[in-house]
């Protein structure tokens, strides 16, 4: 209270008083307080600019903050494995099984069909199949690589095998792949799919008949896929062609494949695939196959020479409730074959003379086979086998001895199949045959595992 | 027969190459419906996107079908979200495709998890612990922070693959910074009240969704990852939420329901089926407020 009224008097007494100042005590003192304005002005105007500095350092530093945290998040994403921490990709193809049949597995034959290769029953009761070993990876940005090891007991032997041995580019674009070195021929639906992921535990006939259960070989294959809402792929491959259904030696080269495949979906559930396949090979020489010997003499063996070629048609059709295959799902699948060939037939270490026939043949068959997963881990599945060869020879006697006559049969087979599926990586499956593959019927029964360890590439379709 | 089919074919690829398909369009192809939705809010008109699934598919388990090799052949750009989430069926037809865009290293190769950390990094790696991945738990589009991330790096891929519509892609993406983010706020707020519940869930997908809205997740019906519910395993969940209740059980609509329901009738928990995914045309928003609202329908 006393302060203000304090204040109040000293204003009301200067304001009294100042009508007494001097005009030079007043310019002076407008100098004074310009001097002052001056000064105050200067050094607002050199905060103002060490404001504006400092701030342009907090950007910069700001900027350079971002910066690094960008190149932070890059390290980070650059230090990613990627599709898989395994480089490469090891994986082990566990496989065994007890198989019994009627007939004994070494009378196993199909009229018509001269049998070569892993053509056969394998073997009764218990016994381990292909256990293989395979390591892939992504070479570098531009290839990927793969070699499979197969180990298999052949009689009472254990064999090792190099199975597949290829690369293959990535990033070639426009659609455009090359693949070389020992692999599966991509013709037919079957041939190229690990038989780890077969439906039932053995080859189609007429797969056993042709190719002694697959084709491979060891050449360049080179495929398109044309830039189309519907799957369109073209390709080719060029073989060595000294492998059954092959034989001897053309320079290294001497068969090639054309193959063609379309597919799409049908709405969300449905899915399929065609295909269209030519194999060939001019000059097949000395192509022979399992020999038998009548009372313990040196075995004959029959052996072709001549020109040789298979065309083929594949169907495959996939469903899927809701395009979620993961609980229930449903495969159709149908492969035909034709080949003809064109050359002689001798009989090795037959004679003297050695006997021998001109050949003309005509090989064909199909298998239809339909595989339902009804639950989850639960799938059983049905496959109908029918073959059938019209050869002609100017000898039909040296045809009978190499197994060319079709003996007035056709062979054919029934096979169904319940599997059960613990987890993706394992599988114990059940499959009965009724086989009419040749004169005598069989049936066949086999319990098999297939068990994947390490990491596991995705089939295909 | 077989060569008059073989001239067909030849007369149709000869077909196919000179229509000569030059379109301007980036064309996208997504491994997920979510990051189909995602390159389409950020891409616009600009972009032409293929989601190689849908809500209803699991997207461990897809098969490299001929359709989608086709698709992969023609993509400039793949949307997807790694973390071996695709290993089953992406590395396959990345091969098939012959397109040197969208190879692992190429600017046309996004994962989205390489943009995010992931939650459970697993300590063994080890097939016994069932279906694990190495790198992290990789459903990561159920949280929209991550999103946000995803966005920002995709954003980013879409303009340096078509530097031309630099300024098109960033004023999308500022959009949907702005609106994502407030959106994320209004979630966030309307969903204070499920803070702490505790949830049964079937797969462990929902690790990023517990992360962000805080449940708890106190059992999970699948003994180990990618393995179905076994009766002894769900005897032991049964006897655990019965001593201590849980407030729901969650199930992708994609997954078997049979488990959950099961636990329903003996338990009394209300079951949630959430979507996993966008379905058609949906925006990542609406999915997003679908999911907080079937959340916040439980009581």
């Amino acid at each position: 209270m006393r302060k203000k009224f304090i204040v109040a008097a000293t204003i009301a007494a200067m304001s009294n008083i100042s009508p007494a100042w001097s005009n030079s005590d007043i310019d002076a003192l407008k100098k004074q307080v310009e001097a002052l304005k001056k000064d105050y002005e200067q050094r607002i105007n050199s905060l103002e600019t060490r404001l504006k500095k400092s701030e342009e350092k907090a950007l910069l530093a700001q900027q350079k903050v971002d910066q690094v945290a960008d190149t932070v998040e890059k390290t980070k994403s650059t230090s990613k494995t990627g599709s898989n921490n395994f480089n490469p990709e090891i994986s082990v193809i566990l496989d065994g099984r007890y198989a019994d049949f009627e007939n004994d597995s070494d009378d196993y034959e199909i009229p018509g069909f001269m049998l070569g290769n892993e053509a056969g029953l394998g073997e009764d009761g218990f016994s381990i199949g292909h256990t293989e070993i395979s390591l892939s990876a992504n070479i570098d940005d531009q290839f990927y690589g793969k070699a499979t090891l197969a180990i298999h007991e052949h009689d009472g032997e254990t064999e090792t095998e190099l199975e597949e041995a290829y690369v293959q580019t990535m990033g070639l674009g426009n659609g455009l792949t090359i693949k070389a070195g020992r692999f599966f021929s991509a013709i037919g639906y079957l041939n190229e799919q690990h038989e780890h992921s077969w439906d039932f535990a053995d080859a189609p006939l007429i797969y056993r008949g042709l190719f002694g259960n697959r084709l491979r070989d060891d050449g360049l294959q080179v495929t398109y896929v044309a830039p189309t809402d519907l799957f369109l792929q073209v390709g080719s491959e060029l073989f060595r062609g000294d492998r059954f259904p092959g034989g001897g030696d053309h320079d290294g080269v001497g068969a090639w494949t054309a193959f063609a495949n379309i597919g799409g979906d049908i709405g969300i559930e449905h899915s399929w695939q065609l295909g269209f396949n030519h194999w060939r090979q001019n000059d097949v020489d000395d192509r022979t196959s399992d020999g038998h010997s009548h009372g313990g003499g040196i075995a004959e063996t029959p052996s072709f020479t001549g020109d040789s070629k298979i065309n083929s048609l594949d169907l495959v059709y996939k469903w899927a409730p809701n395009g979620n295959p993961d609980r229930r799902n449903f495969k159709f699948q149908f492969e035909y074959f034709d080949r003809r060939e064109d050359g002689n037939i001798t009989m090795l270490n037959s004679g003297p003379p050695e006997e021998m026939s001109t050949y003309d043949g005509q090989q064909d068959g199909w298998y239809a086979q339909a595989v339902y997963q009804f639950k989850p881990h639960w799938r059983t599945g049905i496959r109908y086998d029918r073959l059938s060869s019209n050869n002609k020879g100017s000898d039909y006697d040296v045809l009978v001895e190499a197994g060319l006559d079709d003996e007035g049969h056709t062979p054919e087979r029934y096979s169904a199949m319940l599997e059960w599926l613990p987890s993706e990586y394992s599988r114990i499956r059940l499959q009965f045959n009724h086989d009419d593959s040749y004169k005598d019927s069989d049936n066949q029964l086999f319990l098999q595992y297939t068990f994947s360890l390490g990491s596991h590439g995705a089939h295909q379709f | 027969m077989f060569y008059q089919l073989k001239n067909r074919l030849l007369v149709m690829l000869v077909l196919v190459i000179s229509s000569g398909n030059s379109y301007s369009e980036i064309n996208v192809f997504a491994c997920e419906p979510e990051w189909a939705s995602l390159v389409k809010t950020l891409g616009g008109n600009k972009v032409s996107v293929f989601s190689a699934t849908t809500a209803l598919q699991d997207p461990h388990h897809i098969q490299a079908r001929p359709s989608l090799i086709a698709k992969a052949r023609r993509a400039d750009l793949l949307a997807c979200t790694g973390a071996e989430l695709e290993v089953g069926w992406l590395p396959l037809l990345l091969r098939k495709s012959g397109n040197g865009k969208i190879m692992p290293d190429k600017s046309g190769y996004f994962m989205s998890s390489d943009h995010v950390t992931l939650l459970e990094k697993p300590k063994l790696l080890d097939r016994s612990q069932g279906d694990v991945h190495a790198d992290g738990n990789p459903h990561i589009h159920l949280d929209p922070h991550r999103i946000t991330q995803v966005a920002k790096a995709l954003f980013n891929t879409l303009s340096s693959i078509d530097p031309d519509n630099h300024d098109y892609y960033q004023k999308n993406w500022m959009n949907f910074k702005d609106t994502w983010t407030k959106a994320i706020k209004k979630w966030e707020l309307q969903s204070q009240s499920l803070s702490g519940k505790k949830i049964v869930v079937n797969h462990n997908s929902w690790v990023y969704l517990e992360d962000w809205l805080n449940l708890k997740r106190v059992a999970t019906l699948e003994p180990k990852p990618g393995i179905a519910p076994s009766s002894t395993h769900l005897a032991q969940v049964l006897s655990q939420l019965k001593q201590n209740q849980a407030d729901m059980i969650l199930y992708a609509t994609y997954q078997d329901s049979k488990a959950v329901h099961w636990l329903e009738e003996k338990t009394n928990i209300p079951v949630v089926a959430l979507p996993f995914s966008v379905s058609n045309d949906e925006t990542l928003f609406q999915w997003y407020e679908k999911i907080i609202n079937q959340l916040m329908s439980i009581k």
